[in-house]
This record gives structure tokens, C-alpha cells and sequence, in this order.
């Protein structure tokens, strides 16, 4: 059997890392979480040669190793923790050609840790055209470390990197630089009292400490007798390390690093003068996301269809093929339906991470934080918070853990609080349907699809009430905190294709398989509720339907008896009584019963709605019919005529963009925040006014 | 004495005292240190944020920050 060891891949933001660990480790990987905190743990297996794989962990991209955010933190715990079952064997250091001076800091710093490490230089392909030209052999012997050029657009250098994995026990443990000159002193009295540490560990548990709190994982040691520096003291430690690390890697790049400013190119300058433009900045920005959008709607609509129709046929084949009976119903029935409303939104959501992870490979996400900060600020916000506003619309949950890269903690709370008010993908199954049923298939000036215009207007909405609540939160919120913004800008870059499609599988699956679970279990015991019912009225329904029927003396078909029955079973079943306890409230929204059914079982996840509602709807038919055709069928049974009509359509939207319904986004506030203030704040206030404006909505439009 | 906030677009300078607590050690990270190059890259909506080339790296910062570092323009 081959040996394994354990690989570490650490670098800065926007070097490449991810891509680097594609190549290596191609679908062999895995995303979870490390235990305890909510940082995604990328790892996956490489094989290095016949005798050797290495167990790869992705680190959270880090510029040094002072950690100020979670994500930070999770590598230097790794790294100074000997015990965890990742440490590793060998660390690997990606750094870009073109920001060598920047990336060599966390590379000396790791130096000083005592474990072999490998300089990885990325996108050397692009060296020569940027007129950069690298003494490799020279600048190995300063560093004292192996570099591989390495390139993951052109798939190059990879052999010479696993080579040097492989052989990774012939690399130097020396630091580049004695970090100690910092302050004598302070490191002498150190060593004294734990002759035993490694002293740059020890400085940086004590830094960590002073900058972050105790994470209360397994430390390097207990430091509680130490001697203690106050914080001011410790941060300015830090500024003379930085700055004496500088000097050094100044130092190493006059001598080995030579580069030719003339060959610069001006790709960046051009684009950044259209992009970052004070009035085609925010045009451009404004046209892409309305792309986007017709494109979620537009280039889905084949790929749902088919999908919809399949699960309508997938009932009635189980329908007819299996033996009749409570086991054939739950499955036709509960399940079929219940999963189909998962699978549906599958090509919308795909298409939203693919645009998503455009952005961000491109390097545009970092012009739209700059664009947008200085608006952003007025609100309360960080042109940070743009990331977690974006990105949820995808999902607030990992829009919540993205404000994270917010320095300042007040503009993060804002963040975090408002963050659910964007148009999440668990809206879209609910938007879609209501938009389907109640807003004409038709075009503007024959170009623009009303039904996307539609869907545009709800995004806008979401974004103008976080917006909207942040300056109301802003305004409340009485807090001191410093407003730190600093942001890196990237080269603008090709995406990768195999970053782009690794991306977009992962956190498709992650949805479908998150919510797939909640969707299938309310589902069945949807259907529970829905078959079964308390009382002669629902026992005997159908002798009480076939007196009615002989009593009122009409000559009705066996067919419509059938349908009597089986709404008079639904009516009277434990949901249909569930249901209609609740009516009066949701009655002056417009809704029925069933759909105050459909949204109360939302607030565990807003995606449960259709596919309740599917449920509902086929315990009470008989024909398999798509979810869509049968919405359109249902009668309003206190006003008559049709229960979705534009009024009710409308009111249904407004509540599904205001209402705060997932349990998982309040859990994750939770943690984020550290209390439930925060989480409840949102959920009673988001939710009463969600009612309040679908109500003023029904009743205005009725 | 100028700060980064009086460079005009184009123009470069040195940094010259970074002890100002308000400034955060990322910024000294990617190389925002005395002896240092900066240049403001170009015009931005504003004046705010800036768009800056620190020591060779891209980052963009608030002018509340900027105002924070003293500078010595060289062109």
C-alpha cells in the first residue's frame, strides 16, 4: 500500500490556490466544514508517485499569519497544532509571479514554524510577458526552501512539484530570518520561561490571543502565567516584524528578482478605466446583474419543464405499477412530488453559482466592492457587504459567514442583519411559480420577457429593504468600531473553466442535497397529515358526500363525485383542520388554507413551498398532473373565481421577499453573532413586516 | 505635511510614518511601509475609496485611512 502524507497548501487571496489544488487533486476532493466553526475545509487525495499520495488540505487564503477573521484563524490552529490529524508533513506555498513581494511575508513567516516548506510560484507563464525574470537556484539558497514554477491555467510544473513533495524530507526546517531581533528582550525572558516551545510559536499564540480570543482549541501550551504585554504594545511587535520581514524579502528581490516595467502590460488600466468609471462603472455593473437575471430565467425554462413533466410521470408510473395501498400513495403522492420540487430548481440554481463564480474568478467582484463602497458606507454598510449581498442571492447561509471579511464590526453586524432580505435561491421555486401563474407571458417591445422583468423588480425589492433596514440598523445601533477597508485588486483574469465547473457542482449539490433532506421529510409527513384525518367526517366521507349528492337530487358524473370526496377527505384530514384554524389570519392576504399550510411549513425553508403545495394538491386528485397546471386550477373558496389571481400573486411575492423562513439562516446568525438578540430581532421583525405589506398589497390590488 | 490623500493620479511618493494606530496591519502587510513606493493609480468616483499601487500590489482603502499616512511625493 502507498505511504501517505499530509500536503498543506497555504497562500494569499487571488494566487491561484484553489486552482493549484484542482490540478492536483482533480475530482478527488471534498468539502465539509472543520469541526465547530462554519470555515469550508477543501481536501482531497494526490497521488505523488507509485509509493506516495498526499492528503491535501486547501487553507483559507491568508496574507499573513496574524489572523484578523475565523477563516485566518483555521491555519495558524493547523499549523500550531502538532496533534491535530492534519498537521502537516509538508507545507506548500503559492505564490504569484507578479506579487512575489507581498506573498514572500507568509512564506517567511511559515518558514519560522520548523516544517519543510516548498515555494510554489504560480502563473509563471505569465513572467515573461510582465518582463519578470526569477534567479531560481539563487533565491532557493536564500530562502532555503525548493521553488517550482508552476502554472494551473496551462496545466506546467507539476511533475517538478510532486517531485519535490516527494522529497520533502530533504528541505531545510531554518527560518529565513530571526523574528526575535524584534525586541530581545521580550524573547529572551520567553525562552527562559518555556525553554521547551519553539519560540516563534509561542509568539504567535500570544499575538493570536491578544488579536482574536481564545478559540479554545488544543494551544501550542497554557499561557496564563506569562508576562503580559498589552495590546498596543503587541500590535506595534507586529508592525516591527512586518517591517523587518520587508527588509528581507527587499532585500532577496534586488538580488534575484529582476523585472522590466516597459513590458507591463495595460490590460488592467484599460479595463479598470471602463469599469471602475463614475458613471459606466455603475452601468456596466447594473447591466450585468440585469443579464444575469434574464439569463437565470430564460436558458432554465427548457431544462425545468422537462423536469416538471418527468415527475408528474414518475407519479403516475408508481400510481399504476405498484399494488394500491398506503405504501403506493406515500411514495406517488408524498415523496415523488415532494423530491421533485428540489430537483426542479436545479438548472436555476446552477446557473446563478455560474455566475456568481464568474465574477469572482474574473476579478470583477473586487471593482464591484470598490464601486460600491462609498454608497455602501451612506447606508451604514462596507462596499464589502456587497460579497454577502450578492451572494446570497444564492444562499444566505454562506452569505452570512462571507461577511466575515468585513473588518469593522458594526458594518458586519449590518451586514449580517440584512442579509436575508436578498432574493435567496430558495425564493426562486416559490417567485417562479406565482410569476408563472399570475404575470402574462409576454414581451416588451417584444425583447423584454414581462415574467423576467418581474423576477428583476423582486431582486431590486430584496435589495432595497436590506438596504433600506441597514440605514434604519444604522442608525439604532450605538456602537464604536473602527471602520478598517482594505482591498486588494486582482488581475483581471480568464476563470478557469475547471474552477468555475468544480464550483458550481459543489454548492449545487450542497443544496440539493441540504434542502433535499428537510423538503423530503416535510413532505412525508405532509402527507401523513394530509390522509389521515380525526372523526367520523373524515372516516365515513364518502357516504357522507353520496347522501349529499342524492339528497340535493343533481345528476352529477362518477368523476366529480370522486373529486367531492377527496376535497370533503382534505378538508376534514388533520392538516385540512390544521389548516383552517389558521385561515383567518391568512384569509385578508388573499390565500387559502392550504397555501397558509404551505407557509407555515416554509418557515423551517422557503423552498418547501411548491412542493407542499404539490403534496396538498395531489392527496386531493386523482390525475397527475404538473404543480403548475393544477395551482392554476384552484378555485378561491370564499371570494370564488381563481385563488391565484394578480392580487394574491403579488401579495404572495411580497410575503415570500420580506418573511424571515429558514431555520438554518437564524442558526447560522446565531453563531456568527454569538447570541439570540440578533436572530430574533430578524425573525419577528422581517416576518410582521412581511405580513403588513402583503396585506396593504392584496387589499389594495383586489 | 502631505498624506496619501493629496496624491494626484498618476503620482508617486514615499511612505514616510505609518505609527498612526488607526492604520490596520493588513495594510502594512501588503507593504504599505515607511521607504516604500505608492502611486495613485487612477481617478475614482469620489476621490473615495482610492485605488492604489503599494509596493507593487493593488489595493484599493478609504480616504479616512489615507489621511493617516504622511507621504513625500517624488513625481
Amino acid at each position: 500500500m502507498a505511504k501517505q502524507i499530509n500536503v498543506a497548501l497555504v497562500g494569499n487571496p487571488n494566487t491561484g490556490k484553489t486552482s493549484v489544488f484542482n490540478q492536483l487533486t482533480g475530482l478527488k476532493q471534498k468539502v465539509g466544514n472543520y469541526p465547530g466553526i462554519t470555515v469550508e475545509k477543501k481536501e482531497g487525495i494526490s497521488k505523488i508517485s507509485r509509493v506516495l499520495k498526499a492528503h491535501i488540505i486547501d487553507l483559507p487564503g491568508t496574507y499573513s499569519l496574524n489572523a484578523s477573521s475565523l477563516d485566518e484563524s483555521v491555519v495558524i490552529e493547523l499549523l500550531l497544532n502538532k496533534n491535530d490529524k492534519d498537521y502537516p508533513d509538508v507545507i506548500v506555498v503559492i505564490s504569484d509571479a507578479e506579487n512575489l513581494k507581498r506573498n514572500l511575508l507568509l512564506f517567511t513567516q511559515i518558514k519560522d514554524l520548523g516544517i519543510p516548506t516548498i515555494l510554489a510560484i504560480n502563473m509563471a507563464d505569465r513572467m515573461e510577458r510582465k518582463g519578470i525574470s526569477i534567479d531560481v537556484k539563487g533565491m532557493e539558497e536564500r530562502l532555503g526552501t525548493k521553488i517550482a514554477l508552476l502554472s494551473a491555467r496551462k496545466n506546467t510544473g507539476f511533475d517538478n512539484l510532486k517531485n519535490l513533495i516527494e522529497n520533502y524530507k530533504n528541505l531545510s526546517t531554518e527560518p529565513c530570518l530571526n523574528a526575535s531581533e524584534i525586541d530581545p528582550d521580550y524573547f529572551e525572558i520567553l525562552k527562559k520561561t518555556y525553554p521547551k516551545e519553539d519560540l516563534y510559536k509561542l509568539w504567535l499564540v500570544i499575538s493570536q490571543d491578544a488579536n482574536f480570543g481564545n478559540l479554545n482549541r488544543n494551544r501550542v501550551q497554557a499561557e496564563s502565567n506569562l508576562e503580559t504585554k498589552s495590546k498596543s504594545e503587541i500590535k506595534r511587535l507586529q508592525h516591527k516584524e512586518t517591517i523587518k520581514r520587508y527588509q528581507f524579502i527587499n532585500d532577496t528581490l534586488n538580488k534575484f528578482l529582476v523585472k522590466d516595467l516597459n513590458q507591463a502590460t495595460g490590460l488592467r488600466a484599460k479595463l479598470d478605466r471602463l469599469l471602475i468609471h463614475k458613471v459606466w462603472g455603475y452601468v456596466i455593473f447594473a447591466a450585468i446583474l440585469f443579464l444575469i437575471f434574464q439569463a437565470i430565467y430564460d436558458w432554465s425554462e427548457y431544462p425545468m419543464d422537462m423536469i416538471d413533466t418527468l415527475f408528474a410521470s414518475l407519479s403516475e408510473m408508481a400510481n399504476s405499477n405498484l399494488p394500491e395501498g398506503a405504501f403506493t400513495s406515500l411514495i406517488a403522492e408524498g415523496i415523488i412530488p415532494g423530491i421533485g420540487g428540489v430537483v426542479i430548481f436545479i438548472p436555476q440554481i446552477a446557473f446563478l453559482f455560474l455566475f456568481i463564480s464568474i465574477l469572482e474568478e474574473s476579478g470583477y467582484m473586487s471593482r464591484v466592492v470598490f464601486l460600491m463602497d462609498r454608497i455602501m458606507r451612506r447606508f451604514g454598510l462596507s462596499g464589502k457587504s456587497v460579497i454577502p449581498l450578492i451572494s446570497g442571492t444564492a444562499c444566505a447561509i454562506p452569505a452570512v459567514m462571507a461577511a466575515r471579511n468585513i473588518e469593522s464590526w458594526k458594518e458586519r453586524l449590518i451586514t449580517i442583519l440584512v442579509v436575508p432580505f436578498t432574493t435567496c435561491s430558495a425564493r426562486l421555486p416559490v417567485y417562479l411559480i406565482i410569476i408563472a401563474l399570475v404575470i402574462p407571458d409576454e414581451r416588451l417591445f417584444g425583447i423584454f420577457n414581462y415574467q423576467g422583468i418581474t423576477l428583476m423588480l423582486l431582486y431590486v425589492i430584496g435589495f432595497a429593504a436590506a438596504i433600506g433596514s441597514a440605514w434604519i440598523a444604522d442608525k439604532f445601533l450605538k456602537m464604536q468600531s473602527s471602520s478598517y477597508f482594505v482591498v486588494e485588486m486582482p488581475d483581471y483574469k480568464m476563470p478557469m473553466f475547471k474552477n468555475v465547473a468544480y464550483n458550481v457542482i459543489e454548492k449545487t449539490k450542497a443544496f440539493v442535497f441540504g434542502a433535499g433532506k428537510i423538503i423530503l421529510a416535510i413532505s412525508v409527513i405532509l402527507w401523513v397529515l394530509a390522509s389521515y384525518g380525526p372523526g367520523d367526517d373524515f372516516n365515513n366521507a364518502e357516504e357522507i358526500v353520496k347522501t349529499e349528492v342524492v339528497d340535493s337530487g343533481e345528476t352529477i358524473s362518477l368523476d366529480e363525485i370522486e373529486t367531492k370526496i377527496a376535497s370533503y377527505k382534505l378538508k376534514h384530514s388533520y392538516i385540512g383542520k390544521m389548516g383552517h384554524a389558521i385561515e383567518p389570519v391568512v384569509v385578508p392576504l388573499g390565500y387559502d388554507w392550504k397555501i397558509g399550510i404551505a407557509i407555515i411549513s416554509s418557515f423551517v425553508a422557503r423552498e418547501v413551498f411548491v412542493g407542499t403545495l404539490a403534496t396538498i394538491y395531489s392527496v386531493g386528485s386523482e390525475e397527475e398532473e404538473t404543480i403548475k397546471n393544477r395551482m392554476a386550477q384552484e378555485v378561491n373558496p370564499i371570494l370564488g373565481g381563481k385563488l391565484f389571481t394578480f392580487a394574491s400573486g403579488i401579495s404572495l411575492l411580497l410575503f415570500y421577499a420580506f418573511a424571515m423562513q429558514c431555520m438554518s439562516t437564524l442558526a447560522i446568525v446565531k453563531r456568527e453573532t454569538g447570541t439570540w438578540k440578533w436572530p430574533l430581532i430578524q425573525f419577528f421583525g422581517m416576518s410582521a413586516f412581511a405580513y403588513i405589506v402583503a396585506l396593504i398589497a392584496f387589499q389594495l390590488l383586489k | 505635511m502631505p498624506t496619501i490623500a493629496d496624491l494626484k493620479k498618476g503620482q508617486k511618493a514615499k511612505v514616510l510614518d505609518i505609527s498612526s494606530d488607526f492604520i490596520p496591519l493588513k495594510l502594512l502587510e501588503m507593504g504599505c511601509l515607511p521607504g516604500n513606493d505608492i502611486q495613485l493609480v487612477q481617478n475614482t468616483p469620489f476621490r473615495d475609496p482610492l485605488y492604489l499601487n503599494i509596493n507593487d500590489s493593488y489595493v484599493a482603502i478609504r480616504k479616512e485611512t489615507a489621511i493617516q499616512i504622511e507621504v513625500e511625493i517624488i513625481s
